[in-house]
């Protein structure tokens, strides 16, 4: 198994070069909210290992919400992050992306400050790298040459069930499956398919998932007893924090929201860009970095393949803290709209999402941490669109392709490559067709 | 039962526009008429005299009724101010053509806004009035509703006529069977999951001012009582310091539809090879009932609440769609399906720890299982009419003859929240060619066969089959064209005299 890795750089711009850098950026795109995949500056496409990529200019508009707690209001620099989601070994990448790319990269990242002509490009990005807080991956291992073979596979299926519709029909679903099985080795032997077997795992991330798997639930256990005196009086605090923290809910300006509209819904799926501020003082600060990790741990080692709980339209996402944990971003790649992204958010796993986001200035009030928050989904969904910015830059390897789709086909795939089916299985098999 | 703290008070039908609460299934003549405000005095004046029928019950019925309805550009018009417009939601603001919004509802290609006789940037109605009448009464009730300040108070845009096809819509099918039972009496409790189907549907929902379905209340305007028709309206429930222009009011999303019926039934008939009855079935398919309105998948035992007590309506409505997990029955992607998944917070009904397990995503793991959204918070009532002349199935397969008139739904629905209610249910499940685990098609009734980026093929039907290989029937063409819409807010009636007295102090 080749598994996914991902990289945030976060530059900040330097001032009188930010109108320059949104040029770029936006030269990039071929429409609104639609990339072009082959553009000058980074032609993605030719990255044939990257899902998905993103430039963003986190410009926060909220900054000012810390006044409610009787804070100053902070000046941040203004940043550009660069992310992407790939298969493999990020060093490989960069080192592939730097060599394709290096001109239109060093364009870009010029508009940096301390980013000169004689900046070594891999170094700079390293060492301006954010790290990842909480990361979700779709499907572990599915790479985007897997996906792309796949979704090929679903196609000469289509076709090939589309043209032989009368042979096929009606005939019971074992014969079916072996008829299709005979179709697809035929199609492969021919070299109109290719299923490429899955690269062994690297044993290096082997061992760190590993020790990640057990590591963490052992350093839990040992704090445990530390846990268990603090908890009572963490808890306490928390509450009396819950029950007055203001809520900052208003809808957003509509200029703000149909700028954000105008680049969502080119594709079947969006992505989705949320920076706030966190609430002051280290419950807060303590009870988001505790959930996150436990976020991360689960996306990691306990939820399902295609779920992140019961959602099942996300490809990839992640949490970043930024400027000492004061601040925090959240980035997704998901299907359908918006709307029906925060439905699913809402009422398939609003406990979760209160745990995380009620941790950020002005969310909706929580009850326990879990309960209430997003419940009340008008305010919610105000909070969130005040967060969300407009991301300049938008790359997905493969259009037109859900989550479910690509489900779907790995399902096809993996039924067509097992050696035995039960009869159930195999009529949940046909059912994929 | 709702919140101790907080006062729920009765509904006031009195204060409510009849189309919430009757469909005026008997008054079977019905026109509506998109008016301009020429002279703002002159409307106001017209709008505090104007007899709107309101939701109480009376026995006899009354033969006749006129409701009101205003976008934003009438409420503008007639002088409510922009602090007070500000309350009321974006989609209604902002409007059912804004650019990025049409793209979501699938009004784009040959449905797109620029292509629409009305309703686009140069023709926003201002507001709406509809007439319904016993039969030969129409006429009549127009001429005598609208009285002497009409036409120095409006310019009428347009006529949109109504026909009486008796339940049929044009395609031929038995319309309007399932409809959400409103829960007037607020005893609903919203507040724990629900694992069982049910029809009731919170009364927030559907009318501003009350609890919805988050067991919130929805977003609209509130003002303070500082002038004499401010204080005639009523206090808001959550806010009692507050006066409700919302309340007792909702927003009315207009469509207007046109049904090629020839081309459903000839390609119907063409991938039925003929045969009438095969066509029936593809026809019953698509919809996901019989042109008479069964069901495709059979009646359940356990009532449904909400569903009832008429056997008829139990014979056709007593039903959801969790005995049929392979679509072997229904197809996923047939009409009614999509309208109305009938599925619940849960797939598969948990209960104490299975809820747990289930939230926390190891319940059922089948590529199919839950992958839709409550449906509970995407109700719509619909309130649409049929416009053009009949033309029966069996007819339709005849060519077109020269002149051969407009057919289709005058599409009327109401709801409380426009984006979650009839927006999302339009792209999520209507326009969308992923919904439900489906690929490549869209609404077969009223779906546009628009190609996105990366899928060229967006027309294609399917029909799942338990144990063999699906049916996928594909070059649907696009059966409707939207000839026209718009966003109207319905008030009640104490807002609708606020309106015309709007500015007065």
């Amino acid at each position: 198994m080749t598994p996914q890795a991902n990289f945030m750089v976060l530059a900040a711009i330097d001032p009188p070069r930010e109108t320059a850098l949104r040029g770029l950026l936006a030269s990039m795109n071929g429409a609104p909210g639609r990339v072009n995949a082959a553009n000058a500056l980074i032609p993605f496409a030719q990255f044939d290992t990257l899902h998905f990529a993103r430039f963003v200019i986190l410009d926060d508009k909220t900054l000012e919400d810390v006044r409610v707690y009787g804070l100053p209001v902070r000046t941040y620099p203004l940043y550009l992050a660069f992310l992407g989601d790939i298969d493999g070994d990020l060093d490989a990448f960069l080192g592939k992306l730097v060599k394709r790319a290096e001109k239109g990269l060093r364009s870009i990242f010029s508009c940096c400050a301390g980013f000169t002509s004689d900046t070594d490009l891999v170094e700079w990005m390293k060492r301006n790298s954010a790290p990842v807080i909480a990361n979700y991956v779709n499907c572990r291992g599915r790479t985007v040459r897997r996906i792309r073979e796949e979704a090929a596979l679903k196609k000469a299926l289509e076709e090939h069930l589309q043209s032989h519709a009368p042979a096929l029909t009606g005939i019971p679903p074992r014969e079916l499956f072996s008829k299709l099985q005979q179709f697809v080795n035929a199609e492969k032997s021919a070299g109109r398919l290719t299923l490429s077997d899955e690269s062994p795992t690297p044993i290096g991330w082997w061992i760190k998932n590993a020790l990640h798997l057990v590591g963490v639930p052992l350093l839990f256990l040992l704090a445990l007893p530390l846990l268990i005196v603090i908890a009572p009086i963490f808890l306490i605090l928390l509450r009396r924090k819950e029950k007055t923290d203001p809520e900052l809910c208003w809808r957003v300006d509509q200029a703000y929201s149909d700028a954000l509209s105008l680049l969502e819904d080119r594709d079947v799926t969006n992505q989705f860009t949320a920076l706030a501020s966190r609430k002051p003082g280290f419950v807060r600060l303590w009870t988001l970095i505790g959930i996150l990790a436990g976020v991360d741990y689960a996306a990691r080692h306990l939820v399902r393949p295609g779920r992140l709980g019961r959602i099942r339209t996300i490809h990839f996402a992640r949490w970043v803290l930024l400027d000492g944990k004061k601040r925090g971003t959240f980035f997704s790649n998901y299907d359908g709209t918006v709307e029906a992204y925060m439905d699913d958010f809402i009422n398939k796993a609003g406990f979760g999402l209160n745990a995380i986001f009620c941790n950020a200035i002005g969310y909706p009030r929580t009850n326990w941490l879990f309960r209430d928050g997003c419940a009340d989904e008008q305010k919610y969904r105000n909070f969130l669109r005040r967060h969300t910015l407009p991301t300049q830059v938008w790359y997905k390897a493969y259009p037109g392709l859900t989550a479910i789709d690509l489900e779907r086909n790995r399902r096809i795939r993996e039924g067509l490559e097992s050696s035995s089916m039960s009869e159930q299985e195999t009529r949940e098999w046909v059912a994929l067709l | 039962m709702g919140r101790p703290s907080m006062k729920q008070s009765e509904v006031d039908y009195s204060d409510v526009q009849g189309l919430v609460r009757f469909g005026y299934g008997k008054m079977k003549e019905a026109s509506y008429v998109h008016l301009r405000v020429k002279d703002v005095t002159a409307a106001r004046g017209w709008l505090r005299n104007a007899p709107v029928s309101s939701a109480v019950a009376t026995t006899p019925p009354p033969p006749s009724a006129m409701q009101v309805a205003f976008t934003a550009a009438g409420l503008e018009a007639l002088g409510v101010p922009p602090s007070v417009l500000a309350g009321f939601s974006p989609e209604f603001l902002t409007g059912m053509t804004e650019e990025n919004r049409a793209r979501r509802l699938g009004d784009v290609g040959s449905n797109a806004p620029s292509q629409w006789e009305w309703g686009n940037a140069t023709s926003v109605p201002h507001l709406m009035v509809m007439f319904f009448a016993e039969p030969g009464r129409l006429q009549a009730f127009m001429q005598n509703s609208k009285g002497n300040a009409w036409n120095a108070a409006f310019e009428e845009q347009r006529w949109l006529g109504t026909a009486d096809l008796d339940g049929i819509e044009p395609f031929g099918f038995t319309d309007g069977i399932s409809q959400p039972q409103i829960d007037w009496e607020r005893q609903r409790n919203v507040t724990r999951p629900q694992i069982d189907y049910s029809n009731v549907v919170a009364l927030g929902e559907f009318l501003l001012g009350y609890s919805n379905e988050y067991d919130k209340y929805t977003d609209r305007p509130l003002i303070d009582a500082d002038s004499a028709s401010a204080r005639r309206l009523l206090a808001a429930e959550d806010a009692p310091e507050k006066k409700d222009i919302g309340r007792n009011g909702t927003y009315l999303v207009m469509r207007q539809l046109r049904q090629d019926v020839r081309s459903f039934w000839q390609f119907v008939n063409r991938r039925a090879g003929g045969n009438s009855a095969e066509a029936d079935k593809l026809g019953a398919a698509f919809v996901g009932r019989t042109r008479a309105g069964d069901p495709l998948v059979p009646m359940q035992e356990q009532p449904i609440p909400g569903i009832g007590p008429d056997p008829e309506q139990i014979r056709q409505n007593q039903f959801t769609f969790a005995k049929d997990p392979m679509g072997a029955g229904c197809p996923f992607g047939a009409h009614v399906r999509r309208e109305n998944p009938r599925n619940t917070d849960y797939p598969g009904r948990p209960t104490g720890l299975a809820k747990l397990i289930t939230m926390l995503g190891f319940g059922p793991s089948g590529f199919r299982d839950d992958l839709m959204s409550s449906v509970r918070f995407h109700r719509i009532l619909r309130r649409g009419r049929e416009y053009g002349p009949e033309l029966l199935p069996e007819n339709a397969l005849a060519p077109a003859p020269p002149n051969d008139p407009e057919r289709g739904l005058q599409f009327i629905c109401l709801n409380a929240n426009i984006s979650r209610q009839f927006e999302f249910l339009q792209n999520a499940w209507t326009v969308n060619t992923k919904f439900s685990g489906l690929t490549g098609e869209s609404d077969p009734l009223i779906g546009n066969r628009e190609a996105i980026p990366g899928c060229p093929v967006t027309d294609d039907f399917t029909m799942q089959k338990d144990g063999s290989l699906r049916r996928r029937v594909s070059g649907l063409p696009q059966f409707i064209t939207v000839r026209g819409g718009a966003y109207f807010f319905l008030p009640g009636l104490r807002a609708l005299r606020y309106f015309a007295g709007a500015g007065d102090t």
